[in-house]
Parts: C-alpha cells; sequence; structure tokens
C-alpha cells in the first residue's frame, strides 16, 4: 500500500466524515486518577465539548484547552501532554479554549475554575491519559488498515511510519472511530520523552507577537456597541436620582439605562461612550462603607488584636503557653495594606441577547460562574447560554469575580443591543476584589540550641472566602433554588465567617514549614466591608512577608546566620530546607554579585510548591535598589524548564510592585487610586536581573503560577535590614 | 473627515476630531492588535507609530494625525514577513499574558530605528514608558538585544521573509463562532 494512494485516501475521509472523526474525552470530576473515554455514542453534536482531543480525518488535531490562559502557560503546558503522547510537535495542535461544561471541571474545586496554581498538577496524568488514549486509537486503526503489528508503527508529527512510508494520522480516524475507544493505554516512559523536560518556546507567542491572539476587549460582532458604567465612588452605593438630559444628546450614544448598579451608556464607540458618561450627574444613595476610612485601619487592627483573642486556626503541641515562662520572647507586629490587581486589560465582557439566546465572550477564570451569572441576569435558560473564552490579559485572580459579567449582561437586557461593556482602568482600580489589609501579631521562643520553640501567631483583617461565595454562588446555584435563598446564602457567607468558619486564606503560609514543636495560631475576623478577593498566592502573598521576616528577625535576634537558622529549625520539611540551602549556594550567600549590596533571603512553600530567594539589595539615599534575585524553585518534574523560569521572573516581577508600591487607601469609603500615576507598576529600570535555578526531582509536577510571590517582599525586608539595621514591618517597604 | 496613512494605506475617519487615535484604530478600523491599558499616557499598551517614533495613542486625537503616517503593530513589516523584534519575542518566549506586548514590540522596534547597538540604561529608557503586569521585563531587554544583532546581521533591515519551510504555527486566535 502506498501513502500516496488517492482513492484510499478518500474512501478513508469518507468513513472518517461518516464516524466524524475521532474524539477522545473523560469526565474529569472525581476522575482523576481513573480517567474514562467518552463512549462512541456520544460523539454527537451535543457531547463535542466532552473532549479534549479531537482528531479530523483532514489530520487536524484539536486540543479543548480546560484551563484559562492568563500569561501562566497552559496554553502551552497542558497541549505539551497531549503532544507528547501523540508525539507531535505542540506546534501542529491547534488549541482552542475549551467552552463550559463539567468536563472542563478543575477537580479540585468542582467548578469550572483556573487558579490555585493547580493547572499542571491536576491535569498532568489525565491529559497525557487522554493524549495516550488517542495514540493507541490511531495506533489500532492504523495496524489493521496497513496490516502491521503495532510494534512496527511509530507515530511522529501527525503522521504514523511504517516501512519507511508516512501516513497522516488522518486516514486511520475512520476507522478509529468505529471502534470503542481505548482506555488506560500505557502512558509513555519518560525515557522516551520528546516535548516533557525540553524547552521550547511557547505556543502562544506567535499570536502574541503579531497582535492576533484575541483578548475578550478585541470581540467585534456586526452591530456591536459599546458601553460605559457611571458607578458609585462607593462600593454598593445606589442611585437615587440621575440627569442625563446632556448626554443623551451627545454623538453616538444609542441609549443611556439604568442597572443595579449605576448608569450605563451605550454608544457606538466606546469614546462615545464614554464621552457621554461623563457628563451624566448622578445622585448617589451611600451604603454602610461609606463611613471607612483606610487610614485608620491599621490602628484599629492593632487595638482589636490587643484586647481580642479571636478564634483558634492551629495548635500544636502546647500552643503559645510556654511563653509566658520563656525568659526571652520576642514579638513584633506587621502589616500590609489593601491592594489592586491591576491586569493590563480592564475588565470588560461582551453580551449578546437574541432570539432567547445569550452569548456572552469573555476572558474568565470562572467560566461556568459567569454562564450562570449571565442566564441569571438575562433571564435565559441557562441552556441557551453560550460562553465564549478568550485568553485574559492578565487573571492573578481578579477575574475570578464575575461582577463585569453580571453588569455587561444587565446592560444589554436593559438596552436591547449587543454591548461591550469596557472598564476604564479607573474603574477598574476602584471596583476590584482587593487583597486584604492585614495585621499580625507574633510571639516566639528560641531554646539554649537556637531553635524556635514556640512560635505563635494572631492575624486581624477581612476574609476573602464570603466576597468569592456572594459572587459565585448566584452563579452555581441549581435553577430550582429559589432566587431569595441564593442571596440569602450569599448574604449569611459573611456571617458564618465571621462567627464560625474559618478562612484557610486569611491564616494559610503563617505558620507552617519550621519545625517548632509549639505553635499557635489565632484570627480576629475586621472586615469594613470593601470587597476583598484572591490575589496572585492569596494569604501567602502577605504570609510569606510576614512570616519570613519575623524569622528573619528571631535570626539575627539570637545573633544566627539567616540561612543557618532557617536550615536548623526546618529538618522536618527536606524540599524546604533544600531550596534555602541551594538557593545559598547559587546566590554565594554572604559575597553578593552587586559591590555594595546587602543580601537577604527568604523561603516560602505554597501550591505545593517551594520557593526560595536571595535579594541583593541596596540602600542609597533612602531608596531601595533590588539588584538581583537569585530563586530556586522545588515544583516537582517539569515539563517546560523555560515556562517555569519565566513564571519565577515574572512572580518575582509582580511581587516586586507589592514589595516596593503596592498600596490602597479608602476614603470615605472610596478607592483613592485610580490609576498608574498613583498606583505604581515596576517598570523596566528598577526590575532585578534574576536568576532562576530548578531543583531536579521525579516527584510529580506541582504549580508554578503563584509560588514565586510569597517570599519577595521579605528576601528585600531582610536584605535592607543586612544593609541598614532597619527591620521594616509594613509594606510598602519604604526608608521613610 | 481627517485623513492618514495607517499601515500604508491612506484612510480617512468622520470620528470626532478628539477621539484618540487608540479608538479611532480599534473601533472604526477594527485593527485589534493596538490594546487599551489607562488612557492616560501611562502604560504603553496602546503604542504605534507616527512617522516612525511610538506615541502613546489613548491621549493622541486623532486631528493632530491628520496627514501622517500611522503604523500599528498589524502592519510592522511589510506583507508576509515577520519583523525581527517580533522573531526575537518568539524565540525567547517572551510573552505571558500577552497583554501589553504589541505595545511593548513598537516601542522596542522604535527603539531599534534609532539605535541598533542600544545599551542597557538606553534600553531601560526607552522601554520605561511601557508596563508589563506580568513582569516580562528580563526577557523583554534580551529579546531586544537579539533583535538589534539580527537586524545588525540582516545589513540593517529589520525583517525577513519567512522560507516555506520555517516551521509556522498553526495555532491562531480563536475564530469567532
Amino acid at each position: 500500500m502506498k501513502s500516496v494512494n488517492t482513492s484510499r485516501r478518500d474512501f478513508l475521509k469518507m468513513i472518517s466524515a461518516a464516524g466524524g472523526g475521532l474524539v477522545i474525552g473523560f469526565p474529569f470530576s472525581g476522575h482523576a486518577a481513573a480517567p474514562v473515554t467518552t463512549d462512541n455514542s456520544e460523539l454527537s453534536e451535543t457531547y463535542y465539548h466532552d473532549a479534549f482531543i479531537q482528531i479530523t480525518s483532514s489530520n487536524a488535531i484539536h486540543f479543548y484547552l480546560p484551563r484559562s490562559e492568563m500569561g501562566q502557560g497552559v496554553y502551552h503546558g497542558l497541549t505539551t501532554l497531549i503532544a507528547e503522547e501523540l508525539s507531535t510537535s505542540p506546534d501542529l495542535i491547534t488549541v482552542h479554549h475549551a467552552s463550559v461544561d463539567k468536563a472542563f471541571n478543575n477537580v479540585e474545586f468542582g467548578v469550572q475554575g483556573t487558579g490555585g496554581s493547580n493547572s499542571m498538577r491536576t491535569h498532568y496524568l489525565p491529559l497525557r491519559q487522554a493524549g495516550a488514549n488517542a495514540r493507541m486509537a490511531i495506533l489500532n486503526a492504523a495496524s489493521d488498515q496497513l496490516n502491521a503489528p503495532i510494534t512496527e508503527l511509530t507515530l511522529q508529527d501527525g503522521q504514523v511510519l511504517h516501512q519507511n512510508q508516512r501516513y497522516p494520522f488522518g486516514d486511520f480516524v475512520g476507522v478509529a472511530s468505529q471502534h470503542s475507544p481505548p482506555t488506560h493505554s500505557p502512558l509513555k516512559p519518560s525515557a522516551d520523552f520528546l516535548f516533557i523536560g525540553k524547552d521550547r518556546t511557547r505556543i502562544d507567542s506567535h499570536s502574541k507577537s503579531n497582535g492576533s491572539a484575541q483578548f475578550g476587549i478585541d470581540i467585534e460582532l456586526p452591530n456591536l456597541m459599546r458601553a460605559v458604567l457611571k458607578r458609585c465612588p462607593v462600593r454598593g452605593g445606589t442611585v437615587k436620582s440621575y440627569d442625563d438630559k446632556t448626554a443623551i444628546s451627545m454623538p453616538g450614544v444609542k441609549c443611556i439605562v439604568q442597572v443595579n448598579n449605576g448608569i450605563a451608556v451605550v454608544a457606538e464607540s466606546y469614546w462615545q461612550a464614554r464621552q457621554a458618561s461623563s457628563k451624566i450627574v448622578v445622585e448617589w444613595d451611600l451604603p454602610e462603607l461609606a463611613k471607612f476610612s483606610s487610614a485608620d485601619f491599621k490602628h484599629t487592627l492593632h487595638t482589636i488584636l490587643e484586647n481580642e483573642d479571636g478564634k483558634e486556626a492551629y495548635i500544636k503541641g502546647s500552643g503559645d503557653t510556654l511563653l509566658a515562662s520563656s525568659e526571652t520572647v520576642f514579638t513584633a507586629e506587621y502589616w500590609a495594606p489593601y491592594l489592586s490587581h491591576a491586569t493590563m486589560e480592564p475588565m470588560n465582557c461582551t453580551v449578546r441577547i437574541e432570539n432567547n439566546q445569550c452569548d456572552v465572550w469573555v476572558g474568565s477564570q470562572l467560566p461556568d460562574v459567569a454562564k450562570g451569572i449571565a442566564a441569571l441576569y438575562s433571564e435565559i435558560d441557562i441552556e441557551n447560554v453560550t460562553i465564549h473564552s478568550t485568553f485574559l490579559g492578565g487573571g492573578f485572580g481578579r477575574r475570578l469575580s464575575a461582577d463585569y459579567v453580571a453588569e455587561a449582561t444587565t446592560i444589554a437586557k436593559a438596552s436591547g443591543l449587543p454591548i461591550q461593556l469596557i472598564w476604564s482602568r479607573e474603574d477598574d482600580m476602584q471596583n476590584d476584589f482587593y487583597r486584604p489589609a492585614s495585621l499580625v501579631q507574633f510571639s516566639a521562643s528560641v531554646d539554649t540550641n537556637g531553635l524556635l520553640n514556640t512560635f505563635s501567631v494572631k492575624r486581624a483583617g477581612p476574609n476573602i472566602q464570603p466576597y468569592q461565595i456572594e459572587n459565585a454562588l448566584p452563579g452555581l446555584a441549581p435553577a430550582f433554588i429559589p432566587e431569595g435563598i441564593t442571596q440569602w446564602l450569599s448574604e449569611k457567607g459573611h456571617c458564618l465567617y465571621k462567627s464560625w468558619i474559618l478562612d484557610e486564606s486569611s491564616t494559610e503560609g503563617l505558620y507552617e514549614s519550621y519545625d517548632t514543636p509549639n505553635k499557635l495560631v489565632r484570627h480576629v475576623t475586621v472586615d469594613p466591608g470593601l470587597p476583598t478577593g484572591s490575589w496572585r498566592s492569596v494569604g501567602h502573598s502577605i504570609s510569606g512577608f510576614f512570616k519570613e521576616s519575623f524569622i528573619d528577625e528571631i535570626a539575627y535576634n539570637t545573633q544566627q546566620d539567616p540561612v543557618e537558622f532557617r536550615l536548623k529549625n526546618s529538618t522536618q520539611d527536606k524540599v524546604f530546607s533544600q531550596v534555602i540551602e541551594v538557593a545559598a549556594q547559587k546566590a554565594d550567600w554572604g559575597k553578593p554579585k552587586h559591590a555594595g549590596s546587602s543580601q537577604g533571603i527568604a523561603a516560602h512553600s505554597s501550591f505545593s510548591s517551594t520557593v526560595a530567594q536571595v535579594a541583593e539589595v541596596s540602600v542609597i539615599n533612602n531608596q531601595i535598589k533590588v539588584h538581583r534575585v537569585v530563586c530556586v524553585v522545588n515544583c516537582g518534574m517539569i515539563v517546560n524548564p523555560d515556562i517555569v523560569r519565566a513564571q519565577m521572573e515574572g512572580g518575582i516581577n509582580f511581587a516586586l510592585t507589592a514589595a516596593l508600591y503596592g498600596n490602597i487607601d479608602v476614603v470615605d469609603g472610596a478607592v483613592k487610586q485610580s490609576n498608574f500615576h498613583d498606583y505604581p507598576i515596576l517598570r523596566m529600570d528598577a526590575a532585578p536581573e534574576i536568576d532562576v535555578h530548578i531543583i531536579p526531582t521525579d516527584n510529580p509536577p506541582t504549580g508554578v503560577g503563584e509560588p514565586a510571590v510569597p517570599p519577595l517582599a521579605a528576601a528585600i525586608a531582610n536584605a535592607v535590614f543586612a544593609a541598614t539595621g532597619k527591620r521594616l514591618r509594613s509594606l510598602p517597604l519604604t526608608m521613610g | 473627515m481627517i485623513s492618514f496613512e495607517l499601515n500604508g494605506q491612506s484612510v480617512s475617519t468622520d470620528a470626532s476630531p478628539d477621539t484618540p487615535l487608540l479608538w479611532v484604530i480599534r473601533d472604526y478600523f477594527k485593527l485589534k492588535g493596538s490594546k487599551f491599558g489607562c488612557g492616560m499616557g501611562l502604560c504603553g499598551a496602546c503604542t504605534m507609530h507616527l512617522n516612525g517614533e511610538a506615541i502613546r495613542t489613548c491621549i493622541y486625537p486623532i486631528a493632530a494625525a491628520e496627514g501622517s503616517n500611522i503604523t500599528t503593530i498589524e502592519g510592522i513589516s511589510p506583507k508576509d514577513t515577520i519583523h525581527l523584534v517580533q522573531q526575537a519575542w518568539v524565540d525567547r518566549s517572551v510573552p505571558q499574558c500577552g497583554y501589553c506586548q504589541s505595545g511593548q514590540i513598537m516601542a522596542a522596534s522604535a527603539l531599534l530605528t534609532n539605535n541598533n547597538a542600544p545599551t542597557d540604561s538606553e534600553i531601560d529608557r526607552a522601554m520605561q514608558g511601557n508596563i508589563c503586569r506580568c513582569g516580562t521585563y528580563p526577557r523583554i531587554k534580551q529579546a531586544i538585544k537579539d533583535a538589534a544583532s539580527a537586524i545588525q546581521a540582516n545589513g540593517g533591515v529589520a525583517y525577513y521573509t519567512p522560507s516555506a519551510s520555517t516551521p509556522a504555527s498553526t495555532n491562531s486566535p480563536e475564530a469567532l463562532t
């Protein structure tokens, strides 16, 4: 048989067409360890989205990416898993952002969410299994058709190789789809890996370098109108009255509609909508939050920590009871302010409601919640709501919230027009779900051998979970739950977390890694009502600074080297102590590369990965200059080392913005900062040299999107202490 | 009507004279590669070339563009060619979320037009108006140096025509469905 036999190719194409192509997929939820393929009878259009891989008779390989790509690299990384099992370059696989379907749920969340740095960790085996099953299906069919044993067949770049002949996968799709899809096909042995573990340029670099990558804001539809929304400066405020007489007659304006949280202008172009919006005068009914200003918040929290015990979050050994009899107790108080996410792409969402169908184009970290929210606000059956996912111009946790989807859907419904809601930078910065402000008080004692004996910490501040519940629940609650109950549950979330549920993210990272026999963690919920949310590495992003700074204090106060002190107090967590050891070695601890600079070290475990960083810092004219960061990461085995390095670099620079500049002030309930002049972001001239080292290991892969963030601020503050003797206990770090 | 050259073509628009160039390009000419980031000229996501110079188009009224040559990311090099700055971006896997990268590339290519061997501090100076929230700065800097070398090696020409054998990604942006 010749591979160029046209009539045979046509014949194969015909049966392929009849069979609809080979589709391999499996439900994710609860089946991470034992994936199954979809039944052949389900290969109808209806079940199209159940599949991760589609191979067509025209030899196209499609991969339906179950996680949102927001910069962290899943578009390339998860495709690599499929590519590996098919022995086909990732460049030859066409990647689609998956639509919403339970098959695409995140197994750890039970919803279709991207976060918690868990994409590679939870997909590594299931997606390889899907790829391996597809490979086996192609091999079985090729073996039949070519009358050759499987052992004589090899796969390479979308082709089956047999006796110096090459046959496209598509030739075998028809036959493959007639058989029950294989399950539990053996995974490729790691010795045969072509792509996993090797550097490879990202497949989304092309479209992201020529302007063609499509973000939510880039959606264009026939007769699509742009909308801007004028909101109350204080979150939760409502319209008392408004005057739109001037605005309504301005060029391009189609209509002005009142929605639940403001007045929306719908116009032909964004600029027209924005101009008209500025001419609307609104009188607001202000919410309770208007009584809050953040200037005194640190002091308020301090008073509360001094006077309230709070709830116990964790206890080990005898807690903090031994402190009373300790000769020396080290104490310190640390502060972190509210922070905004400030993704580069401001929030936006495009909604078209037509013929009892609601189509939503949006970059979201929780597209199934977006779908539920769109159904709720469009009052269209959820079966008739379609989410079209796009690339996300940054997520960092901000796009876990669906507030902008609710707004866009409401405006589309009220105006009767297909609209794209675009937030200004000011809208974005002042209507965020902020990283909560936090104050902690530490107390610790050390035994005569310099080992931590008791480690106690109490945190006061807002939680995140109640706001996440409030945001997500209306989008997730089954249709049979009356709306009133959903609302009740959402509101109750705040009371529950205040009184008896502990939000794990409020104390995570404050206490875990060191050996200390006695530990106590307590928490006091204090929430002025400014909405909070997950912010890249969540609780760890704050705890890493607090814990690693305080540990450093104890080291210096007990005349111990910060590296030595950490190592001797982390003998039970070998992964943790190893990154510290390697970081000290790679950074040449004690001998900074930049003349006149000082070093500081910090380490932190989050999302199953562990990172240590050594920062080289100098303080000149009271300005903190970060020259270099040496970063060591243990994130299990590596799928693409270059993406790991990129996430460490990016995480460090993201964290550096927070360490040096990040601060959101609230005045009479309104967020004061509005744009990049008063909420500065790190720029190239302040970005340090970064050296990343990856610990080689065969353990399963873990995440890299967030874990570089937590240690960074502490590494810098610790270096500042080494340089100046001044201990910085508040973010952002200033010598002030 | 305001007339100008857009990526080598004569165009005109009836957008009101105060409309920022960015929104004329995005909303009227439907070229979506140039991004909106801040609306105050602070982040550089909207960077285009006006007569070869990098400008912040979110604050540049269209009236001021009358008669000028505007180049966007879509027109950075002649049809069917690849700009060496873009190639360097791909080779270094610079983009993460990618949202700011059109602006970064426009700023970098303008720099290299004026200075084909920039020092680190010259790169810092030319690029500090462009924010990358993902923090890709080390790679941007390295890619600019790579592109500078590549342009020098290409006789000062900043783009090339990929040969048929050049592996091209099948990955295209999602088509609207």
